[in-house]
């Protein structure tokens, strides 16, 4: 057979299966038999500050500038976030809420960018050619900033994936090739035309990850990917580190747990990540574009979009810019027929449904799918369960859909996470085979977003409860404290002997001790320059000494805070 | 497109609740031919009646309810329950208490439940039952089958198409003829009466009502539905986990004490292929509603009811003991379900 897999050391390799799945008509001759062709230019491109998980990019140009392709026009905001670059050279009309691809159909800050047609790339970092020389924090940066995220769906950034810490060794990086969704075909296409680039942002990442070796799977319907990924792992990877592994086809074998379990045998934990056991797993799409960054210094600006389904007129692969709106897309497809039944970014079985072509592509647009009606036939009213358990014989993680079915339903969102509802990978396969068509994974999803609106409001009163409580305690020491100074003005009233003042010896200690703490604060502070931000480090002191309900009180506080001062 | 209905998958779905019900009412085919050729036409009289009780009657509370009446016909769960307890009664049966099992199936037990999807018992038994306790005689007055060997050892009468439906309506017995004439026991009967009358099997192998392994007829019929329950595995409508782990249950069981004392207890096979083992196997104990759902629970669900034939046949005051085993079994399926959740991914041992 030519998708026959053949190891490295020359042995058939070992492949596991994961309970349930289901064979699906793939639809992928649709738009896998027509070479990927450029998308043209828009006039306009719109790009979300915000097209990965983590906090959003904050943008660094303001509306008039002229910004070149390539140049940063978003840069990241902590750790887990990633930045957004210029799709073509233009000028910054507006930085402002625009419809994005989300499920919600809300809008979302974006950049907008008039195009000026001429394409024009600005300075680009020096691309790292020997990057086997390169220290792995050095190539993570650059990933972190040519704003790679992962490509096969969840955009999770990149860099994060690659950096799993040191107590963490990756014994084996796996790459998604399998797209197991019906109609997509970006990374079998990907696969066929940049198989060498694939491998190159191979290799650079099991330098970062200092992994041994590399299995990437590929579902064997896709046998010319096949084909181009051998040869391009035959011409380049000199140290028999990487090996392209055939799995069969069946959905959902390119989810992530599911393509680790057929690769490795090993489950990722519930509730855990690959890294846990040993693994990381990127996308085809994620290895091109790193291979990119590190060699060619290409911020990630462009990615391979499927237009298909047939309410377009001619399905194809585009190589388009982040950015592009999906009409402009749909337009160089020929347009929509009459008999657009559904726009679906995404897959059949896990994208989700659009209003409008209005929107821009993102880094994790794979596919632009227009439907027929007979392609995604109304599934009618649903019936009643009739208990059949078809949804828990195709369910890739072993749950029972019929229970946590019953507990969503009912609302009993204890039950749900009893049945491990946090397990659900939503997936689809329940809902495709239920006789009774009951949107099962509306339930759930509607069952998590339940749970967590529970959670952070069980979060929230435990917040308030605790600063009800720290309030109490507060107000009940400042009245132990009035009482207290009031008896000792009394006991200090009281005796007057002679004519010295009305202090005792212990307000006298007191009173010396602030007067050091304050003197030794102020001299601190007339020795260092304003500028660096004392302020910021000992706020307190003035107010607490000005304060004269907590003048008991700031002694200790500014001790520390000079002790701190002082080691700074 | 319906709106609000907008969630992945955008899949066309591959199954539907009546293509289901129709897959199981062709599987009937087979056996329901069998048990006409063998007992007469008061076996598609039944099925008729049944099926037009069954469906007026689900159509009539769904109204009563304030439903949709056609969505609840429209999936042909109402003609399953019908046919299937057309099946399980005598072909002789009044057409009042066929009226009056289908609607204490279909009304109390199904509907009062909350329609299809909410019953705990599976109806046709339920309703079946209700008739054999409230009716003993009527529900257990077999005909013999149509082997004129047994017959004329017998001096027994076959009844016409014409004198079926009369008994059927009017309960009027052909001119001339008695009950004696025209019925004869089922296998188990026979077995069960000659065994208390100290008989030994090789003795009542020699009956003309034994056939290979099981009755004359009897086991072509079970044959019948056999074929029929394969024809669901192949088309997945059922798994094999109930079929195989109800007959393993009857089979072993029976099987022991067989093997302990051949002369005193009757062969395994001849369990499997009488009464109504194997219809009960892939037609009644398959029920998915009120069955076990998990793998593991349907096992142990099947392989009980097996085995608690074996014990109501053979102790128990039935001759056969389908119908008691699969409802004692649907009041211990939540619980079965309970502890025997898979283990779920990514999860340990236990999940």
């Amino acid at each position: 057979m030519k998708t026959k897999s053949l190891l490295s050391n020359g042995r058939a390799p070992k492949l596991w299966h994961f309970h349930g799945g289901v064979h699906l008509p793939d639809e992928k001759q649709l738009s896998n038999t027509v070479a990927v062709a450029d998308a043209p230019i828009s006039a306009q491109l719109v790009i979300p500050l915000q097209q990965h998980i983590g906090a959003p990019s904050r943008p660094c140009v303001a509306v008039g500038e002229h910004v070149k392709k390539g140049q940063m026009i978003g840069e990241p905001q902590g750790y887990i976030s990633a930045p957004v670059h210029a799709p073509s050279s233009g000028v910054v009309s507006a930085i402002e809420p625009r419809p994005v691809p989300h499920p919600s159909g809300l809008s979302a800050p974006c950049i907008v960018i008039d195009t000026d047609g001429e394409d024009a790339w600005g300075e680009l970092p020096e691309p790292i050619a020997d990057f086997e020389q390169a220290e792995a924090n050095v190539l993570r940066e650059r990933v972190r900033m040519s704003g790679i995220v992962g490509m096969g769906g969840a955009s999770f950034p990149s860099n994060v994936k690659l950096n799993p810490g040191a107590d963490q060794p990756i014994g084996t990086l796996i790459i998604n090739g399998a797209e197991c969704e019906p109609y997509i075909t970006c990374d079998d296409l990907l696969m066929r035309e940049r198989a060498a680039d694939i491998i190159d942002g191979v290799r650079v990442m099991l330098h970062v990850l200092a992994a041994p070796k590399c299995l990437i799977g590929i579902e064997d319907n896709k046998p010319e990917a096949i084909d181009a990924m051998r040869r391009a792992v035959a011409d380049r990877d000199l140290g028999g580190r990487i090996d392209v592994v055939a799995i069969p086809t069946l959905y959902p074998s390119g989810g992530e747990k599911q393509l680790i379990k057929i690769l490795t045998g090993k489950e990722v934990p519930s509730h855990g990540i690959p890294a846990q056991i040993g693994i990381v797993c990127q996308n085809v799409g994620t290895a091109a574009a790193v291979a990119d960054a590190v060699l060619r210094g290409r911020p990630l600006i462009e990615r391979l979009v499927t237009v298909t389904g047939r309410a377009v007129r001619s399905p194809r692969n585009y190589r388009v810019r982040i950015g592009t709106p999906a009409q402009d897309l749909v337009a160089a497809s020929g347009g929509l027929g009459e008999d657009l039944a559904k726009l679906v970014v995404g897959g059949p079985m896990m994208g989700f449904k659009i209003e409008s072509d209005a929107i821009p592509v993102t880094k994790a647009a794979n596919c632009i799918l227009a439907l027929t009606a007979a392609e995604t036939p109304d599934p009618g009213e649903p019936l009643a369960c009739i208990r059949c358990g078809r949804c828990a014989e195709v369910c890739p993680a072993n749950l029972l859909p019929q229970q946590l079915y019953w507990h969503a339903r009912a609302k009993d969102l204890d039950k749900v996470q009893d049945y491990n509802l946090f397990d659900c990978i939503e997936c689809g396969c329940c809902a495709h085979v239920c006789p009774s068509h009951i949107p099962l994974v509306q339930y759930y999803r509607y069952a998590k977003a339940e749970s967590w609106a529970r959670e952070s409001e069980k979060r929230a009163a435990e917040h308030a409860r605790e600063r009800h409580a720290a309030r109490e305690a507060r107000l009940e020491r400042q009245e132990r404290e009035r009482k207290a100074k009031l008896r000792k003005k009394k006991e200090a009233i009281a005796p007057k002997p002679g004519g010295e003042g009305g202090e005792g010896p212990g307000d006298d200690a007191k009173k010396a001790a602030i007067e050091a703490a304050r003197k030794r604060v102020l001299d601190k502070k007339a020795k260092q320059p304003p500028a660096e931000g004392a302020d910021a480090v000992a706020p307190p002191p003035h107010d607490a000494q000005t304060e004269p309900a907590a003048a008991s009180k700031p002694a200790p506080r500014t001790e520390r805070q000079a002790v701190e001062e002082a080691q700074s | 497109m319906r709106a609000g209905f907008v969630s992945s998958p955008h899949s066309a779905r591959v199954n539907r609740v009546d293509w289901v019900m129709l897959q199981v009412c062709l599987a009937l085919i087979p056996g329901i031919l069998a048990m006409v050729w063998f007992f007469g036409w008061g076996v598609l009289i039944n099925v008729a009646l049944a099926v037009v009780f069954a469906v007026s009657a689900e159509a009539i509370v769904m109204k009563l309810r304030g439903r949709p009446v056609l969505p609840a016909i429209g999936d042909y769960s109402a003609v399953v329950t019908g046919v299937l307890f057309a099946l399980t009664v005598p072909p002789t049966l009044p057409w009042w208490l066929t009226l009056l099992g289908i609607l204490f199936a279909i009304v109390i037990v199904k509907q009062l439940y909350g329609g299809i999807g909410y019953n705990p018992f599976n109806p046709a038994m339920a309703g079946y039952v209700f008739l054999l306790i409230s009716y003993p005689v009527q529900t257990t007055t077999w005909l013999p089958p149509d082997i004129p060997a047994l017959l004329e050892a017998r001096d027994l009468t076959l009844l016409s198409f014409m004198d079926s439906a009369r008994l059927i309506f009017t309960g009027v017995l052909p001119a001339g003829l008695g009950w004696d004439a025209v019925s004869a026991a089922t296998p188990l009967d026979e077995m069960r009466t000659m065994l208390d009358q100290g008989a030994a099997i090789g003795e009542i192998r020699q009956s003309p009502l034994s056939g290979l392994f099981g009755g004359r007829g009897w086991e072509w019929v079970a044959g019948g539905f056999l074929v029929g329950g394969l024809y669901l595995l192949w088309q997945r409508v059922i798994t094999w986990h109930i079929p195989v782990a109800f007959s393993a249950g009857l089979f072993v069981t029976a099987g022991i004490f067989w093997f302990v004392d051949p002369g005193t207890h009757p062969s395994p096979l001849f369990h499997l292929f009488s009464g109504g083992a194997l219809l009960g196997a892939f037609f009644i104990a398959t029920d998915p509603v009120s069955a076990c759902t998990t793998p593991r629970g349907q096992l142990i669900y099947g392989a009980s009811i097996g085995a608690l034939i074996y014990v109501i046949r053979t102790w128990g005051g039935y001759p056969d003991a389908v119908a008691f085993a699969v409802l004692l079994l649907n009041i211990a399926a939540p619980m079965i379900d309970h502890y025997t959740q898979p283990r779920v991914f990514g999860h340990g041992k236990r999940a």
